[in-house]
């Protein structure tokens, strides 16, 4: 099969699944609702109880698990491309760990401070991501030269470790009420709340597709060597500058809307890889569609598993990622 | 002239390549020749861009090349690294299709004209049977003709080439340079490649380009560069340079070092 074709078929099969499980997981949860009873436009929407649980209640989380897993799907797509890595995480570059360190900061000096609407936690852990992003940045490059990637992995990783450091440090300071509150954070949860804090982080979210969408090609010839890339016509340094970005713009967002939810970056490139081949062409739009599914199923598992409590959907993930993590680990040896 | 540099200065940490002026004519097949660390690989990404010189120009047809945007550049001029380790696991088709990005529009895609490319340098190389293998599972004779054939699909009229030979045996050695005096001749792809191996250049090499210390000691025909007191000067090395008549080129035969 040509490409056209591969990509046709391949993005209307993931899409097509993204919407269904998009359009399904509303329907499932701890009270038991009916399709036709939240559809059913003869009763007034304030008497509709079945269609204030599709909608208010439940749609802004499923909304939010699409948004977050598919932009921390397409990010570790990139991410492993940049970095030649396919064990990178959209967390490798220490952005999540910034965006960590400025919600705990936020949380346990109880920060008031809003924009429009995005609450103080969100809006810090922003802040934080831009931190870590820019300092990583600045470590690994020199004007005029190609972005080094060993050291923007050292420094990522670096960067992790000190920020934990920190944010353990900011923990044993708390109180016992923020203390819980930052590790309840920490775990990566899709209960926004409200489609409002969807739509704040959702231009960030489609600065960052916009950039991916330039990538696919140049990510190819990169993921082969940076050398032949610029042999071949490639700006290496703009595509590595631009990949940075968007990656950083993805995580950021993610982490803020949602917390640092673990392992959907690595194990949905993986899947898909395993489905679709290589070709970050295809794998790219590919990742991000399945990763959709991929979140808003694993939180309909977190949502139901033990209802009527909800579980953080991160520890759905983390307890499904890292085994799968391991053999994957395993197979490559 | 194919390539023409002029007074090249170019420096590197501890490595410095000075005053280098190489012209290589068209439809010739120059060897690269020196020592470890004389900077042949270092002229070879120069020359394809990849570096930029600090003084000096290089020119494609009398362009420089620095002016020229990359994927023009990448349309006239492809390399042929010495060795390539892709993080993926792309086929053999894929890899090979890759050569076409510089022919390529943002977000087009590769049609039937671009695949019968591919085909046509995959065929060339005598490794279309291989299409569809994964390109890590090749041996490296198999993968050093994959990655010409990439190149071929850039559908240059110059190739450079980075110790195309290294990591073969013998009857690949052979093998690869047997296909690449035939793509000279039959493609007249103007052909840069640097070698440590002396008689591979004597046998496929029209002109010679002999470089130390960053430096051009010679420059010129096989058969005048190519002596005892080159080679000596060169490797400081004694060698017995003769014309092997079943061979039908100069060979080397390294005897101590002197």
């Amino acid at each position: 099969m040509v490409i056209r074709e591969r990509l046709a078929v391949t993005v209307g099969g993931y899409g097509a699944l993204a919407l269904l499980t998009c359009a399904v997981a509303p329907l499932v949860g701890s009270t038991p609702i009916s399709f036709s009873r939240v559809f059913d436009r003869s009763i007034p929407f304030a008497d509709n109880v079945d269609a204030q649980i599709f909608f208010i209640a439940r749609m802004p989380r499923v909304l939010a698990g699409a948004v977050v897993g598919a932009a921390l799907a397409s990010a570790g797509v990139v991410l492993q491309a940049l970095l030649r890595n396919p064990l990178a995480t959209p967390f490798t570059l220490g952005v999540s760990a910034g965006a960590a360190l400025g919600a705990v900061l936020a949380i346990a000096m109880g920060a008031a401070a809003t924009l429009g609407p995005l609450s103080p936690v969100p809006l810090a852990s922003l802040a934080g991501a831009c931190v870590a992003a820019a300092i990583v940045y600045g470590l690994a490059t020199r004007p005029g030269r190609p972005i080094s990637t060993s050291v923007l992995l050292l420094a990522g990783v670096t960067l992790n470790s000190f920020f934990s450091a920190l944010i353990l440090f900011a923990q044993y300071m708390a109180d016992f009420a923020e203390t819980y509150r930052t590790v309840r954070w920490l775990m990566g949860d899709l209960d926004v709340g409200s489609f409002g804090a969807v739509g704040a982080t959702l231009p960030l979210l489609m600065g960052a597709f916009a950039i991916f969408a330039l990538l696919p090609s140049s990510l190819n010839l990169m993921s082969v060597g940076t050398d032949v890339a610029a042999t071949r016509g490639v700006d290496v340094g703009r595509a590595q500058r631009l990949a940075f970005l968007g990656t950083s713009l993805a995580a950021g967002a993610a982490v803020a809307l949602a917390g640092p939810i673990g392992f959907v970056g690595i194990v949905v490139p993986h899947l898909v890889r395993l489905m679709v081949g290589v070709d970050h062409r295809i794998v790219l739009p590919a990742s991000a569609l399945f990763g959709a599914a991929f979140l808003v199923a694993c939180d309909l598992v977190a949502r139901t598993v033990i209802a009527p409590i909800e579980l953080p959907v991160g520890i759905v993930t983390a307890l499904l990622g890292g085994p799968f993590f391991l053999w994957l680990l395993v197979r490559r040896s | 002239m194919a390539l023409t540099v002029t007074h090249l200065d170019f420096s590197y940490s501890a490595f410095a390549l000075s005053d280098v002026s190489v012209s290589v004519q068209r439809g010739s097949l120059t060897g690269l020749l020196g020592p470890n660390g004389c900077g042949k690989t270092t002229l070879l990404k120069l020359l394809s861009g990849v570096l930029r010189p600090r003084h000096g120009e290089i020119a494609l047809d009398g362009r420089p090349i620095a002016g020229i945007p990359r994927r023009a550049l990448a349309r006239r001029l492809a390399v042929v690294p010495q060795e390539t380790h892709p993080a993926f696991d792309y086929s053999v088709m894929e890899m090979v299709l890759m050569g076409r990005h510089p022919h390529l529009g943002a977000f087009q895609l590769e049609g039937p004209a671009d695949l019968a490319v591919a085909r046509d340098a995959l065929d060339a190389t005598g490794t279309l049977h291989l299409a569809e293998r994964p390109y890590m599972t090749l041996s490296g004779g198999e993968k050093q003709r994959v990655i010409i054939a990439a190149a071929l699909t850039q559908s240059p009229d110059v190739l450079l080439l980075d110790e195309p030979t290294a990591s073969l045996d013998l009857g690949y050695q052979l093998e690869v340079a047997a296909l690449l005096a035939r793509l000279n001749r039959e493609r007249a792809v103007t052909m840069v490649l640097a070698t440590h191996d002396l008689n591979l250049a004597a046998s496929l090499c029209d002109t010679l380009v002999l470089l130390r210390d960053g430096r051009v000691l010679l420059q010129g025909p096989t058969r005048d560069v190519l002596t005892g007191a080159a080679i000596k000067q060169l490797y400081n090395v004694d060698a017995d340079v003769e014309f092997h008549q079943r061979a039908g080129h100069l060979t080397v035969v390294p005897v101590r070092r002197a």
